[in-house]
């Protein structure tokens, strides 16, 4: 054995900008180890207060340009938690729905662009078009259609602007839904084929336990509500998040990490949320899930690029029956500015992602907290890194290399949100 | 054909918001690849080169003392250097900030600020000299094909000057200031979303940045008409380009 450096400066094909630091000592041992979040901070939580509650939607949304949906909706509820406002079903179900649309666009970008290169011997998605043009037009078929659905719900797919307080601006167009929804019959089919590229792409066999976390909700797949529920029996409201959730700063990164008090690091996305919320995936969902031969609840990290897969064939049922279901009608927000104090967890794309505000008499903001995603996952990260390079230690250093940013990729960090 | 033109997708502090917008063009994607060799983008591609680029395009605000050191580094390897939506323009949101002594913000993110080397944010042309800037949070994707084809035309891209309001009277758009006395940004904000807010019953928040030659004091007269108080004034101004010289007198210095 010799001694090994393992370093990515800039890992690609990630989101925002992080690298990796490993040293492997001369009798196998890894001696040290870190994600490093070098992504400038932009100190949202300081320069959010002072501004008004009806700002927070589009300010928050600027937070990370993967998902400003998710943004969007965990500080509009977190606002209505905190004055008291009830959203009406058809808010709740067009809110939904375009956050669906937007874990669709999210989920295939992960899946086809930026980690199915690894997996198929590519650089980029750009190379595997020259062999593979059949797949790489699959992907963006289907990035396209959760975008078209964000922009109808929303006027575009990258910041949105019609989510208000308590309803929209402006409901969409019915004819526009119902041509989405014949998009979303022809689809299924190339869900399906994405299920089955992940089942048999071969991807590698390490499996650590750790605690997995969502929020869930026995009646439905839970996205934007639901109770912050783990693998290891926590089962808390969302306003009780602080009590239970606190962040340690490293010296190295300019994300938080985040733990749970009196335990440990914890994972958040696509693979806790399948594990947790199995019995609540539509029908067709579960029977592609179960025709992999994969087993759920399942610990590997890069079972999450199926786990993407499978939601994308729930993602596009729960559309269908949401469009269904819809009637559209004008309904006028009610607003009584009053002080206090609301919290928000959702479902982002990559995991729960968590708002809180404290708002004065005038709907100012006097404190703001935000822990999304990547922050969540950082330590846990590095916990299944280690781990992970124990197992693969006698392989080369390119090897090693290249298969801890393919555990990276498996997270599908975004690490702009996580330096917010 | 000529040789395919070089180009590099860069991100400095943002939200890679205007890469997913590139990202956004699902249709045109395999085309633009036809005229183009993509050198570098760290998002999309593990092979990454910094050399002899024709094209940059550079997301995000330069907030640390290496960003710095990055931007004008990439300027001498470009020809075209494009400030590629409003953070690189100007800071955009986040620029919010730099109207807060720096160690309250870093004393309330962080336990131990000291291992944090952030500055205010500014916009790359703080630093490096721009060729062209693409305005937007987002930039629109037809914005961007318009750039990429003036390249490969090797003429100037037609981007929009004139006003929001402009675009509402293409859309049909009844006026929100004057018939419901909405605080619209829209007279003092570039073109160029297709009046997207006012066209969902929004008022304009200013997403696109100043339009050329603004007035923004007579817009902050008339929000004073419309019952705006100078906090909530300040507020519109301080937002998306709050750090521009067409905005920074009403901004509040």
């Amino acid at each position: 054995m010799i001694e090994k450096t393992i370093k990515v400066d800039y890992i690609a094909r990630v989101e925002g900008q992080g690298a990796i630091n490993i040293e492997i000592t001369k009798d196998g041992k890894v001696k040290h180890l870190e994600f490093k979040i070098f992504e400038p901070p932009r100190f949202f939580e300081s320069f959010l207060i002072g501004r008004k509650y009806d700002e927070l939607m589009e300010l928050t949304s600027r937070i990370c340009g993967i998902c400003p949906v998710a943004h969007q909706i965990t500080a509009l509820r977190a606002i209505e938690n905190a004055m008291g406002v009830i959203p009406s079903d058809q808010t709740k179900d067009l809110r939904k729905l375009i956050a669906i649309s937007a874990h669709i666009q999210s989920n295939v970008l992960s899946m086809y662009f930026l980690s199915l290169p690894d997996l198929m011997g590519y650089e980029s998605i750009i190379a595997m078009a020259k062999g593979h043009i059949d797949i790489v037009k699959r992907g963006l078929e289907l990035k396209k259609l959760g975008n078209d659905i964000t922009e109808i719900i929303g006027g575009r797919s990258v910041h949105p602007v019609a989510m208000l307080v308590d309803g929209f601006s402006l409901l969409p167009d019915k004819n526009k839904l119902q041509t989405i929804k014949k998009r979303l019959i022809n689809a299924k089919k190339e869900a399906y084929e994405t299920v089955d590229l992940f089942a048999n792409i071969g991807l590698p066999d390490f499996v650590r336990k750790c605690e997995h976390v969502a929020i869930s909700n026995p009646k439905y797949y839970a996205i934007n509500e639901g109770r912050f529920k783990s693998s290891e029996g926590l089962d808390i409201d969302e306003i009780n998040y602080r009590d239970y959730i606190y962040e340690k700063q490293k010296k190295y990164s300019t994300a938080l990490h985040s733990l749970i008090k009196n335990r440990d690091s914890f994972m958040v996305g696509p693979l806790p949320r399948i594990n947790l919320n199995f019995d609540q995936l539509s029908s067709d969902a579960k029977n592609a899930a179960k025709n992999t031969g994969v087993k759920f609840p399942n610990y590997n990290p890069f079972i999450s690029h199926l786990a993407r897969a499978i939601e994308l064939v729930h993602d596009i049922d729960e559309s269908i029956e949401i469009i269904d279901r819809l009637k559209l009608i004008e309904e006028h927000p009610n607003i009584l500015c009053k002080s206090g104090f609301g919290a928000a967890i959702t479902e982002a794309p990559r995991g729960s992602l968590y708002h809180s505000y404290t708002l004065d008499n005038n709907g100012v903001v006097k404190k703001a907290d935000i822990v999304p995603p990547t922050a969540h996952n950082a330590l846990n990260i590095e916990k299944d890194m280690k781990n992970f390079v124990k197992s693969i230690i006698d392989e080369s250093i390119d090897d090693i290399t290249f298969k801890c940013e393919m555990l990276v990729r498996a997270y599908d960090p975004c690490i702009s949100c996580s330096a917010h | 054909m000529s040789k395919k033109l070089k180009i590099g997708i860069f991100k400095f502090t943002g939200c890679a918001g205007c890469q997913m917008e590139i990202f956004r063009m699902e249709e045109e994607f395999l085309d633009l690849l036809k005229l183009f060799d993509i050198s570098y983008w760290k998002m999309a591609k593990r092979d990454n080169n910094v050399e002899d680029l024709d094209i940059a395009l550079v997301e995000g605000g330069i907030s640390t003392p290496w960003e710095i050191e990055e931007i004008k580094c990439i300027r001498k390897k470009t020809k075209i250097l494009v400030a590629f939506g409003d953070c690189a323009i100007g800071g955009c949101i986040p620029s919010i900030r730099n109207w807060i002594p720096q160690m309250e913000s870093e004393d309330l993110v962080y336990p131990d600020p000291s291992t944090i080397c952030s500055t205010k944010i500014l916009g790359i042309g703080e630093y490096v000299k721009l060729d062209i800037i693409l305005k937007g949070c987002p930039p629109h994707r037809e914005n961007i094909i318009e750039l990429i084809k003036s390249a490969v035309l090797k003429i100037k891209p037609r981007l929009r000057k004139h006003p929001v309001c402009v675009e509402c009277k293409f859309n049909e758009n009844i006026c929100l200031i004057t018939t419901k006395k909405l605080p619209c940004m829209g007279p003092v904000i570039s073109a160029g979303c297709g009046a997207i807010c006012p066209t969902l019953n929004r008022e304009c928040e200013g997403c696109f940045g100043p339009m050329s030659n603004p007035n923004a004091a007579a817009l902050a007269g008339i929000f004073k008409n419309i019952g705006l108080n100078d906090a909530e004034i300040k507020r519109k101004f301080r937002k998306y380009a709050g750090m521009s010289p067409e905005f920074r007198l009403e901004a509040g210095h």
